[in-house]
């Protein structure tokens, strides 16, 4: 009996973990439904598929240019990352030269660098570069997250990788490039994505500098954009326009998540394993 | 043989250098100059024109009641919602590593949370919270745990409890995941032999898991702890920059942009370099005398 009743409670538990981490989003797919005043009614279900609040999103709030801003943005950090990454983690994880480990280290150690710590030297260069509402400015800024993340996981990877693969390519005198895209990238396809992943996860939804490095409305990315979102006036914020915002850029990120669930659990685990 | 190693050690270097110049520009540059700044009198329209003025910017920031205030406030939030995290997280690890059928279900579920941005992830739970005709005063009041709606956002008492909530939804998943990855190194072995040995599962907990466990709580700790002093996305998106609800982030950007005061900004931004940097120095030594 007591058996039957820990097995209860298992499952009891396990329910509220699903509900728990589901239903902010479930609420949030509901209100954007809900047009005029269905939205003052707190039900659990959709009434009917009523796409006013979307179509209002894309006519009234210019909302594809942000999302494009945040798809530039966010694509142009994974590439920089991974071009930079791979490259460094060969050097980093098959080479032998002096310093390595230091280097490594430091390079953990940025990792960990509050990003308030840079925002003023930060403003400053970019101001410098002449990079304000630019996606470049954005994406070089993001590498201060996205790239040791990357460096380090690819460089354990690249540990991995068994030596003979490279053998020959040197006998056969290839070059150093040579062997890191065409011989090691194949086989580095699964640590690539997963980081490359995670980078694009981190960028898609960085508020901080992108807060302070666009001003102009055109340049915003989704969560500027969203957390600036009024109605006409201060209390009359468009719930359901807000909460369909909400959901379109969800749920290309849940997508990703639930089609890449292994990659980016073995990406988070990997640095908790090793750290 | 030397000038194999030699040409290896350049080539190493060739391939780093992409890295390390893209580094030096956008971490090592502006954190010198965010240094150098907090002891100028820089403006944010005059950065060129900054004179050097010692430790003015220091005096001024460690006299200013707000500071302190975000500091509090940053430290408070920290203690509570990474305690429940790990609480929290411990349990579901704990869970998700028993063998039930829809597993991978429940772990892609726990995902979804983490992966939202935390901007929208707020405003999800700033309309729930809605005075009016928010989903959990009406449930409250339903169930008539409330008589009357609660200003979960507006109330001071309840403001740091709402916004510990919306954390603790957000980043317990990375927390079981971090925890989950340290279970399955745990050899099943171990938990068979304390059961021959006649401990309870509770005993076995306590006296196997745990303890095998605690080098990953740790690393997990620190990854939360370092992640909570920053806070910044969740108080700003709900109360802007608001003073009675700042955060350290909040106090330097809101130094820095709002009033354009580079120099106390910046002298902000190093403090949160600095007390981040003795908590990690700390757990190291920790961390290298436990094992």
């Amino acid at each position: 009996m007591p058996k039957l009743v820990f097995k209860f409670l298992f499952f009891l538990f396990l329910f509220f973990i699903i509900v728990f981490s589901g239903f902010p989003f479930y609420y949030a797919i509901i209100s954007s439904f809900k047009v005029g005043s269905e939205i003052f009614e707190p039900t659990l279900w959709i009434g009917n598929f009523d796409f006013t609040n979307y179509r209002a999103l894309f006519q009234q709030q210019n909302f594809f240019g942000v999302i494009l801003n945040s798809i530039i943005t966010a694509t142009g950090t994974v590439l920089l990352s991974l071009l930079a990454g791979v490259t460094a983690s060969y050097a980093l994880g098959r080479l032998h030269f002096r310093g390595r480990t230091t280097l490594l280290l430091t390079i953990l150690g940025v990792s960990m660098f509050p990003q308030i710590a840079v925002l003023s030297g930060l403003y400053f260069l970019i101001q410098t570069l002449g990079l304000f509402n630019h996606w470049l400015g954005l994406s070089l800024s993001y590498l201060i997250f996205t790239l040791p993340f990357t460096v380090w996981t690819l460089t354990s990877f690249m540990k991995s990788i068994p030596k003979e693969l490279e053998e020959s390519a040197v006998i056969d005198g290839a070059k150093p490039y040579q062997i890191v895209f065409k011989i090691l990238f194949p086989v580095l396809v699964p640590a690539v994505v997963t980081t490359g992943l995670l980078a694009f996860i981190a960028a898609w939804n960085e508020f901080l500098f992108a807060l302070t490095f666009t001003i102009n409305e055109k340049s915003r990315t989704i969560p500027v954009a969203i957390s600036m979102f009024t109605g006409n006036s201060e209390y009359e914020l468009p719930f359901g326009i807000l909460m369909a915002a909400n959901v379109v850029v969800t749920v290309p990120v849940v997508l990703i998540v639930l089609i890449f669930q292994r990659h980016i659990i073995s990406g988070i685990s990997s640095g908790a394993v090793k750290g | 043989m030397k000038s194999l190693q030699a040409k290896q050690a350049i080539t190493a270097w060739k391939m780093l250098s992409i890295s390390l110049i893209l580094l030096m520009l956008v971490a090592a540059y502006p954190l010198a100059k965010t240094f150098y700044f907090s002891f100028t009198n820089a403006r944010l329209d005059d950065l060129e024109g900054a004179t050097f003025n010692g430790i003015e910017n220091y005096k001024t920031l460690f006299n200013d009641e707000l500071w302190w205030q975000s500091v509090g406030t940053t430290l408070k939030f920290t203690g509570i919602s990474v305690s429940i995290e790990l609480v929290l997280g411990l349990a579901i690890a704990l869970a998700l590593s028993k063998d039930f059928p829809f597993r991978s279900f429940v772990r892609a579920m726990i995902l979804i949370p983490w992966a939202i941005p935390t901007v929208v992830s707020t405003r999800i739970w700033e309309w729930m919270y809605n005075e009016q005709y928010g989903f959990i005063n009406h449930i409250l009041l339903k169930l008539h745990v409330v008589d009357s709606a609660m200003a979960f956002l507006a109330e001071p008492s309840m403001q740091m409890y709402s916004v510990v909530l919306i954390d603790v939804w957000k980043t317990t998943p990375f927390m079981v995941l971090l925890l989950l990855a340290g279970l399955t190194t745990i050899s099943t072995e171990v938990h068979e032999a304390a059961k021959v040995d006649g401990a309870t599962p509770w005993q076995s907990f306590w006296k196997v898991t745990l303890p095998l466990l605690k080098p990953t709580i740790l690393v997990a700790l620190t990854f939360r702890v370092l992640d909570s002093l920053r806070v910044f996305d969740v108080f700003y998106v709900l109360f802007s920059n608001n003073e009675k609800t700042s955060t350290m982030s909040i106090y330097a950007r809101t130094q820095l942009i709002d009033f354009q005061e580079m120099g106390i900004g910046s002298a902000a931004s190093v403090m949160i370099f600095l007390i981040i940097g003795i908590f990690i120095l700390m757990q190291t030594l920790f961390l290298r005398k436990e094992t």
